[in-house]
């Protein structure tokens, strides 16, 4: 193993060096303290020191921080080299990191001093991590695949643990193992530690394995959910090896499976709890800005107490904890402290998850606990691997019965192959007691094992295993703009089609619970401010910021001083753009929509390269580009999932917002010209000129201002939004684009949040004119009130003239020659178009007075 | 939610819709459950409104493109046939190869060309075979965002009308259309496994078989 992790280790060789004085640092101080004791008991005679080496005062805090720090050099050490990282999980890399370390402590002092405790493990290191995982859920998707998800985690790990155990027992019984002091109750507390997939492994593994994000969301949240089944287990098992096989009656397992639902919806239930509790902290912590951030920690925290307290489950506690309180606490909370929250829930979870595995490699050396049995070891790995793919499968086959969406073979084989066993299985085997489970060293060793093997070996080989799965996806050549176009059209539709066929499932429920959740839960929960506009006004100066940012970028590129470092638009380059269609399924992660995201400008020489060797036409270059920078993106790409180690801006509601505005413009139009007959599409199509010149004038509008103007006012810009998009009263409709896009940002919100809100006419935010025109426009046109209900028979109409807008290019158009239109078009892409850039600058400028927030532009730079 | 018990007798036609659209049983129990759903005051009908109060539409910039299709020839309702019609397309292609079919029988809604025919037509609105350029255009003004300029977007229309356009009429007829979409062969436009739309393979040979959409 450690001959694996060598090529890692010799190229950190900095790393090594900075390591090993450190380590010596850490531990030989604590090996001399002992010898001064006597001394200083001594020297109480010798008066007054002016400075004394209290090593004893500072020990355990020391090395614990001293700790730390080498775990996270190391991970500085492991991404020096690309090349490494990509191919050895990190998880990996730092358990091998782990026993090298353990080595050199072993051989300076002989003790194994540092190992995993289950203390510290079980409160200090795995409550962050979870939390995280709970904090940053894509809720939608995890709850869209619940019924899934709990059958792996509850089914499939009593299954596993089950089935392991009893096999294990039978090979006992056939005498394979030798003389071993078990009984089968020993092998079923074995097989139920060992059973469950664990979180922090699985995560750490499946991150840098792009798989889609149904498997993605299955697994993780299997591993997470598990966590009551094993706990339970374990415990009832435990209980019964203490009670001894023989006293254990039918009442004791009745008792058992009771416990369970006690634990795993308790453990729910406390996080619930608390999580509204925490909402409800949250609304009120506007005058203490400073330690809001505090609260979502310390909560959380608590709630993982309490139910470790309770004895339930305190994973499923905190899970729960961080799954509710997200929307809330977004809302309520400052964007910095969002931000903060963001950043130290990422630094925490992703530095408990380095210590962990660095512990696990320490922790196994150390002679005391190993105790070796072949077949055991082996036969164990064997079972695991077997029953879960058997397990898997046949909950699948069940799943697939019942499930829209079809969990595939290749999904089968990564979710199998994908079951790591971690940290968590470790800790527990760890707290057996030795005088009841008279093995606990041959487990002990045996879990260090399989944990090993899971990480290292299928960690190492679940990326392989996915590229070959998905070999065939890897020609890469330049698409056309056809391509381009149709194949973004197709996802288009295809997503559209996927909410009218209401593919998610769920809706029914969902739509109950959006209602409830407007209704009752956000009102008791938010802000005032935060239930009207959710801190849309930031957003919609931010979104400016961004168009702005992208406006001058474009300009340059247009203008030629930018254009050497970009490169053109090929797929298989790491650069360009915000809606690069990547070349595969798998790489629905967070990782690459990074990547995306950050690198409007092109730094990869390797792709420079390729640029300076392609010779083509820049119009053509341009065009590709554009068209790739700018074609919305499908839902499926933008949708982000979890990540530990990531953050990822959020692109996808600026383009909801543009859509949306733009698809209810039409609508109306089309409502409009069927009501009041023809004639009305020059009108529309300059409507509509004037709105794409006007979005346009808007990313140069100065930023502070929009704050400062329209805080609270959306529903009357709603009434105005009607009114200025009808033709006849829209002389004014430039001045209020700005209020305009705020109301969409709530209503796109709305849309977006709840996803398919079929229930909604009635609620207090109006899904604007299409859902409830009467609202919006008695007010303002009371004549023409009834027209809401003509518009059923309308279509037909609306149909014919909906195209209206796009009509004028007209023959006017068609008569120029397309060359003509060629050199047109390549002059305008090369006109230069100064008044932008002073936009731009003035973010820079910007009076501190107004709220804008001052990490606007950092937070897109934080992906890199 | 949605399936409590059996609805299966309810539906009306169940068995020939099946045979014209491939559905399974389950599925169409599920769409029609959809349906109902989505038929806000239980007309039995769709009108144009109940699709478009689905949320998520109003920001797909297709989205009313897709709406229209449920309503072809200017009708005012779909009924659940209807319905299910258009969506059946978007089964994904049947494993049997289709070029091997028995080529009496009519070509399935889920075949290849019936998917392209029906993406055809979203562009082409004036149903005359033809994306024009004007239409293209359309297109691509819902489909960019508002950075882009009206000229780009003519020169972007030009170049893709041309780029297709192999007789010179300035246009694209389907047979050009489904000739630029080779690329994307069996898996082409239908609902994936795994949510995962197959169509973002842009620019890979993608032959990867995503199956089954509404089991």
């Amino acid at each position: 193993m450690s001959g694996r992790g060598a090529p890692g280790c010799s190229r950190g060789l900095q790393l090594a060096l900075l390591l090993v004085p450190l380590l010596v640092l850490g531990v030989l101080p604590r090996a001399r303290a002992f010898e001064e004791q006597p001394g200083s008991a001594h020297g109480e005679s010798q008066g007054f020191q002016v400075v004394t080496f209290k090593w004893h005062h500072v020990q355990e805090p020391y090395i614990i921080a001293l700790w730390i720090l080498v775990a996270s050099l190391a991970k500085i050490g492991f991404h020096l080299s690309h090349k490494v990282t990509s191919v050895v999980p990190e998880s990996a890399l730092l358990i091998v990191l782990g026993l090298v370390l353990g080595g050199i402590v072993w051989a300076a002092d002989h003790i194994a001093s540092f190992t995993l405790t289950p203390t510290a493990f079980f409160f200090y290191l795995l409550p962050p991590i979870v939390l995280d995982a709970g904090y940053f859920m894509p809720n939608r998707l995890f709850f869209g695949n619940l019924g899934t998800i709990l059958l792996y985690a509850v089914i499939g790990t009593v299954w596993n643990a089950a089935t392991t155990g009893l096999s294990l027992y039978g090979v006992f019984c056939s005498g394979l193992m030798g003389d071993l002091n078990i009984g089968l109750l020993d092998f079923l507390l074995f097989g139920s530690l060992i059973a469950a997939v664990d979180p922090v492994a699985v995560l750490a593994v499946f991150e840098e394995v792009h798989v889609n994000e149904v498997l993605f969301i299955i697994v993780f949240g299997e591993s997470l959910l598990n966590d009551a089944v094993t706990v339970v287990l374990y415990n009832v098992f435990e209980s019964f090896v203490t009670l001894g096989g023989d006293k254990v009656t039918g009442v004791d397992c009745v008792k058992g499976i009771v416990s369970f639902f006690v634990v795993s919806l308790g453990g729910t239930l406390v996080g619930v709890i608390f999580a509204f509790l925490l909402s409800l902290v949250t609304r009120f912590t506007k005058h203490v800005r400073i330690i809001e951030p505090g609260f979502v920690f310390i909560i959380s925290y608590l709630s993982y107490l309490t139910s470790e307290m309770l004895s339930l489950s305190a994973i499923l506690a905190i899970t729960f904890c961080g799954i509710c309180c997200q929307k809330y606490v977004k809302a309520n909370i400052s964007e910095q402290s969002a931000t903060t929250v963001r950043y130290t829930m990422k630094m925490l979870a992703s530095g408990a998850e380095t210590i962990i595995f660095m512990f696990l490699g320490i922790s196994a050396v150390n002679p005391l606990i190993w105790k070796w049995n072949t077949a055991f070891v082996l036969l164990t790995l064997v079972f695991i691997s077997v029953y879960r793919a058997i397990g898997v499968v046949l909950q699948t086959w069940v799943l697939n019965r019942y499930r829209m969406v079809q969990l595939e073979i290749i999904d089968q084989v990564v979710m199998s192959y994908g079951g790591l066993r971690g940290a968590v299985a470790f800790a527990l085997v760890v707290l057996l007691d030795e005088k009841k489970v008279k093995e606990r060293n041959l487990f002990v060793s045996t879990t260090i094992i399989v944990v090993f093997f899971t990480v290292i070996f299928q960690g190492l080989t679940i990326k392989p295993l996915v590229q070959w799965l998905k070999v065939k996806r890897s020609e890469h050549r330049e698409p056309k703009l056809n391509e381009k176009l149709h194949g973004r059209a197709f996802d288009h539709i295809l997503s559209a089609i996927e909410d009218i066929s209401g593919q998610i499932g769920h809706n029914y429920l969902r739509d109950k619970w959006s209602n409830f959740d407007r209704k009752f839960l956000s009102k008791i929960l938010m802000r005032k401010s935060a239930q009207k506009s959710r801190d849309r006004i930031l957003n919609v100066f931010h979104e400016l910021n961004l168009k702005d940012a992208i406006s001058y970028v474009a300009e340059g590129e247009r203008r030629g001083s930018l254009a050497f470092i970009r490169s053109p638009s090929t797929d298989n380059m790491v650069n360009v753009d915000f809606s690069t269609p990547r070349p595969s399924t798998v790489e629905a992660s967070v990782s690459y929509l990074l990547r995306e995201n950050v690198s409007a400008v092109c730094l990869d020489m390797q792709s420079l390269e390729q640029r300076r060797r392609s010779i083509r036409d820049t119009e053509d270059m341009v065009t590709h580009h554009t068209l790739q920078q700018y074609l919305y993106k499908p839902r499926q790409e933008y949708k982000h999932l979890y990540s530990r180690h990531e953050l990822t801006p959020n692109e996808d509601e600026k383009q909801d917002k543009e859509i949306f505005h733009r698809t209810m413009r039409k609508r109306l139009e089309s409502f409009k010209s069927a009501k009041l007959g023809i004639g009305q599409n020059k009108k529309a199509a300059k409507l509509y000129k004037r709105e794409r010149a006007q979005k346009r004038r808007n990313s140069s509008i100065p930023n502070g201002k929009l704050p400062l103007e329209s805080p609270v006012h959306n529903f009357t810009i709603n009434e105005k939004d009607l009114e200025l998009s009808d033709p006849e009263e829209a002389p004014d409709y430039g001045a209020e684009a700005g209020g305009g896009i705020e109301f969409l940002a709530n209503i796109t919100q709305d849309a977006t949040a709840t996803d398919s809100p079929s229930g909604d006419t009635g609620s207090d935010v109006p899904l604007t004119g299409r859902a409830s025109p009467p609202a919006a426009e008695k007010p303002a046109l009371p004549a023409r009130s009834p027209r809401p209900r003509a518009r059923s028979p309308a279509p037909p109409a609306a149909a014919g003239a909906g195209p209206g807008p796009e009509r004028r290019g007209g023959p006017g158009a068609h008569a120029r020659s397309a060359a003509a239109r060629r050199v047109h078009s390549r002059r305008s892409f090369q006109r230069p178009r100064a008044r932008r850039r002073p936009a731009l600058l003035k973010l820079a400028s910007l009076p501190p007075s107004c709220h804008a927030p001052p990490h606007a532009l950092e937070q897109e730079e934080t992906p890199l | 939610m949605g399936s409590r018990g059996s609805h299966a007798a309810r539906i009306p036609d169940a068995d020939s819709i099946r045979r014209e659209t491939g559905f399974s049983q389950a599925s169409l129990l599920r769409l029609y459950h959809r349906f109902r759903a989505l038929d806000r005051n239980k007309k039995g009908y769709l009108s144009r409104m109940d699709l478009q109060q689905i949320g998520a539409l109003a920001v797909n910039p297709l989205g009313d493109r897709i709406i229209d299709s449920f309503f072809p020839d200017g009708n005012l309702r779909v009924d659940f046939p209807g319905f299910v019609r258009v969506l059946a397309h978007f089964r994904p292609v049947d494993d049997d190869d289709s070029s091997m079919r028995d080529p009496k029988e009519p070509e399935p809604l889920n075949s290849r060309m019936n998917k392209l025919r029906f993406a055809f037509q979203l562009y082409d609105l004036d149903r005359d075979g033809k994306i024009s350029r004007h239409e293209m255009l359309q297109v691509l003004r819902l489909m960019v965002g508002v950075q882009v300029t009206e000229e780009q977007l003519e020169s972007i229309a030009d170049r893709t009308v041309q780029e297709a356009d192999e007789d010179g009429d300035g246009a694209v007829s389907f047979l050009e259309f489904t000739k630029e979409m080779l690329w994307c062969p069996a898996c082409i436009f239908s609902l994936g496994c795994a949510g995962v739309v197959c169509s973002q393979h842009m620019g890979v040979n993608c032959t990867e078989g995503f199956h089954l959409c509404f089991q």
